[in-house]
């Protein structure tokens, strides 16, 4: 495990505190992709902060995970304008494109997939992000040709 | 002439500057808008670029600016640009619209109709002759889509820190706090408590240090108005924070903003970090003896932390976990410091208020509720997009005046308000006046102001099945009523969803959902059942359908449907087969096709394929 990059952003943070956990994660996630249990573990050992409470936090709050994601991130809407407009069938479609449920990512490390409360594009419902391109007014057949573009 | 990294020394040079940049302003005859925040999920950065770059071969860019903005409302025609000085609003634009418009409207003067609205047969091409904008009230929202946000100098020629200068230099905190409270404003964010009140309580409790939150991890699903103000107009918000702060005594600010918005991330950073180089945040504000410091936190994905103390714990660094009250956070808030928690849509209130005067705000509203109130207008309705009307207003002017009604005018069924602590108001309220205390008789919230329009396609057993499910993926687990209750309910709802519900079943949810918001802890918990029990309450006879006739009406609940070919109909096209996700549909060319019943996961795609009517729902 490449320990440089958690070692700069302690730098750059210093002095953390037990209140700074939340960004420090993001931090750690935004570079490593995942949160290392490695990391973690000399993370809490400079810091002081227990792992147990990273651990807490970790498990408290949907952006953060403890294993590898895939190099793709789709987040389906699933909130109310997207339901009423049919954004479970997206949803379904997605999960049956790709073989994986809610949460997983594929086996090739290509896509992980979730579903988010809401994504505030409700004009465009249904709606789905690919890391950072929104998709919208979708339809479950549109899915398969929408992920294509994502190798 | 103020340089990028000079403190404003005082309210006079701010007034210089704004005089100043206003007078720039007049070296151009015309400004494109482009709506660069919500309409960039539908390419709206192309269009601002292909206007940059034809208007530079033309020759025109000296006359004209382009300005990448905020939200101009009308979310449902997106791409929208809107052009001044005749108020043109086009959408939706693509860049291969930009030529026309450079050579009619910029050289020409004259509308582009094919890119107006229409209404009732008529173009309107001018923004305030919309329908959608015309029984509008956009105080709030009078800035957004108007300035670049990301430019401190458009946001101070419309004004902004202007009043804050006048606050610094003429007002005392008291005074400040007793024009909040005179103005009778109420926290946009949900439970509607006196802004004014509140300030005052933190202001009185004794503190070296005081935190102001902005609130603004918009959590509720069909609400993205907080979105768009710290996308479209982030100095408007800290112009609030910064008199809030004044008011209460506080040194330090926190917006607290969802992860999920980047554009509201980057947009606030950027306006915190130009306000401090303008010295408008710091040290001895605009020369005054006011200190105020503005840090920006990400939310990590958790709706729970939209109330106050869980928002708390994870600035902390905690599990967002609520706690009980007393102490509110104005005794023992961020770090065991009295603090004030204000949503965005509240604090954008607050240089209004102090602008024109507390009588001026409260002119507008009813009798509780003064001012106007933002809707995000989203669902089955024409225009989607984010509304401002008075408090007062009823929900026939915002769905069908400014909404336009809904799609193929199937019937207006209910409107969902307030997200998953709010309910489900039936078509029969749809003329009564909108404020705090109206929707609250009718077991909905006013909440943050998603308005989620429904018509006859809705289930709302389903709807209900939707928003507990929501609530109890969200529950954080602390208290047993919220965790265990909206479990139980969830599975009672289900439960109905495919049919095998019990006609009991109705006692439960209404016994079991008293229970709940009598003996939650928190907001979610306390609210988690309206929207099972303003279902139940308005909407019971689709309950029973579902459990006595085992039919959904709305033709939603999947367990309930069922999908066959009808022979005689059916030409054998293959064109439902060649939708059919799942290869359900099986048949000979020219010969009629038949659905495999246990392959078929009741997507309905085939019947939208059929140009025949030849696939049945039942």
């Amino acid at each position: 495990m490449d320990w440089a990059p958690a070692q700069r952003i302690l730098q750059q943070m210093s002095p953390v505190g037990e209140s700074d956990l939340i960004p420090l994660l993001q931090n750690l996630q935004d570079t490593y992709g995942y949160l290392p249990a490695e990391v973690l573990t000399e993370v809490s050992r400079q810091t002081g902060i227990p792992t147990s409470r990273m651990y807490g936090v970790i498990t408290f709050y949907a952006q953060f995970s403890m294993k590898p994601r895939g190099r793709h991130t789709i987040r389906c809407c699933r909130g109310t304008a997207c339901h009423v407009r049919g954004g479970q069938s997206v949803a379904d479609a997605v999960g049956r494109v790709l073989g994986i449920a809610d949460g997983e990512t594929t086996q090739d490390g290509r896509f992980t997939f979730e579903t988010v409360a809401c994504l505030g594009t409700c004009f465009l419902a249904p709606v789905m992000m690919v890391d950072n391109d929104y998709f919208g007014l979708l339809r479950p057949e549109k899915v398969n040709s929408i992920l294509d573009a994502y190798p | 002439m103020i340089s990028p990294n000079t403190p404003i020394p005082n309210a006079a040079a701010l007034k210089a500057w704004r005089a100043e940049l206003v007078e720039t302003r007049k070296r151009t005859r015309g400004r494109v808008l482009v709506c660069a925040t919500g309409c960039r999920a539908l390419g709206a950065l192309d269009v601002s670029k292909a206007f940059r770059d034809k208007l530079a071969s033309a020759g025109l860019s000296q006359e004209i600016d382009v300005v990448e903005t905020g939200c101009h409302g009308l979310c449902a025609r997106a791409p929208l640009v809107l052009i001044e000085p005749q108020d043109f609003l086009y959408g939706p634009v693509a860049p291969a619209d930009v030529d026309e418009i450079i050579e009619v409207t910029l050289r020409g003067g004259k509308p582009v109709t094919r890119l107006c609205g229409k209404a009732d047969g008529q173009t309107t091409a001018v923004l305030r002759e919309e329908p959608f904008y015309r029984a509008q009230k956009r105080d709030v929202y009078r800035l957004c889509g108007r300035v670049d946000p990301k430019r401190i100098e458009d946001a101070v020629a419309y004004g902004t820190y202007e009043t804050l200068a006048k606050v610094l230099t003429s007002r005392t905190p008291e005074q400040v706090i007793s024009e909040v409270t005179a103005s009778g404003l109420r926290g946009r964010g949900g439970a509607g408590f006196p802004t004014g009140r509140k300030w005052a309580l933190c202001r009185d409790v004794a503190g070296d240090r005081k935190y102001v939150i902005c609130n603004a991890d918009e959590g509720d699903p069909g609400a993205f108005m907080d979105r768009a103000l710290l996308e479209g107009v982030p100095h408007q918000i800290l112009e609030g924070m910064l008199m809030a702060g004044y008011a209460i005594g506080a040194t330090n600010g926190v917006v607290y903003v969802r992860a999920e918005y980047p554009i509201a991330v980057e947009h606030a950073k950027i306006a915190v970090e130009q306000a401090r180089a303008h010295g408008l945040l710091g040290r001895n504000i605009l020369g005054s003896k006011f200190s105020f410091e503005i840090d920006i936190r990400m939310g990590a994905g958790a709706f729970i932390c939209g109330e106050e103390t869980a928002l708390i714990a994870s600035l902390e660094g905690r599990r967002g976990m609520p706690r009980p009250r007393p102490p509110f956070p104005a005794q023992r808030g961020l770090l065991g410091c009295p603090t004030t928690i204000n949503n965005v849509e509240t604090l954008a209130n607050v240089p209004l208020i102090l602008r024109d005067g507390a009588a001026a705000f409260s002119a507008v509203g009813t009798a509780g509720s003064k001012g106007t109130k933002v809707f995000a207008l989203a669902g089955k309705v024409r225009n989607t997009g984010l509304v401002e009307v008075p408090l007062g207003a009823t929900l026939r002017q915002i769905v069908f005046d400014i909404g336009g009604g809904i799609p193929g005018d199937r019937p207006f069924k209910a409107a969902q308000m307030g997200g998953p602590s709010g309910g489900c108001v039936p078509a029969q309220y749809l003329d009564l006046p909108i404020d705090y205390d109206s929707v609250k008789q009718l077991g909905a919230i006013m909440g943050s102001g998603g308005l989620v329009v429904m018509d006859s396609s809705t289930c709302m057993v389903d709807i209900a099945r939707f928003f507990t499910d929501f609530v109890h993926k969200e529950s954080c687990g602390k208290c047993v009523p919220c965790r265990v209750g909206t479990k139980q309910m969830l599975d009672i709802l289900v439960r109905i969803t495919k049919g095998e519900g019990r006609m009991e079943d109705l006692e439960k949810i209404v016994s079991l959902g008293e229970m709940i918001r009598a003996s939650s802890l928190c907001g979610l918990g306390q609210t988690a059942a309206n929207p099972s029990l303003s279902t139940v309450r308005h909407f019971r006879d689709e309950y029973e359908a579902h459990i006595r006739d085992h039919r959904c009406p709305a033709g939603v609940c999947r367990a309930l449907l069922k999908y066959t070919i009808l022979a005689d109909a059916c030409t054998g096209c293959h064109a439902c087969a060649k939708k059919c996700p799942v290869a359900a549909i099986v048949g000979k060319a020219k010969k009629p096709h038949e659905i495999i019943q246990a392959k078929c996961i009741k997507c309905g795609a085939c019947r939208e394929a059929c140009k025949f009517d030849a696939v049945r729902l039942e």
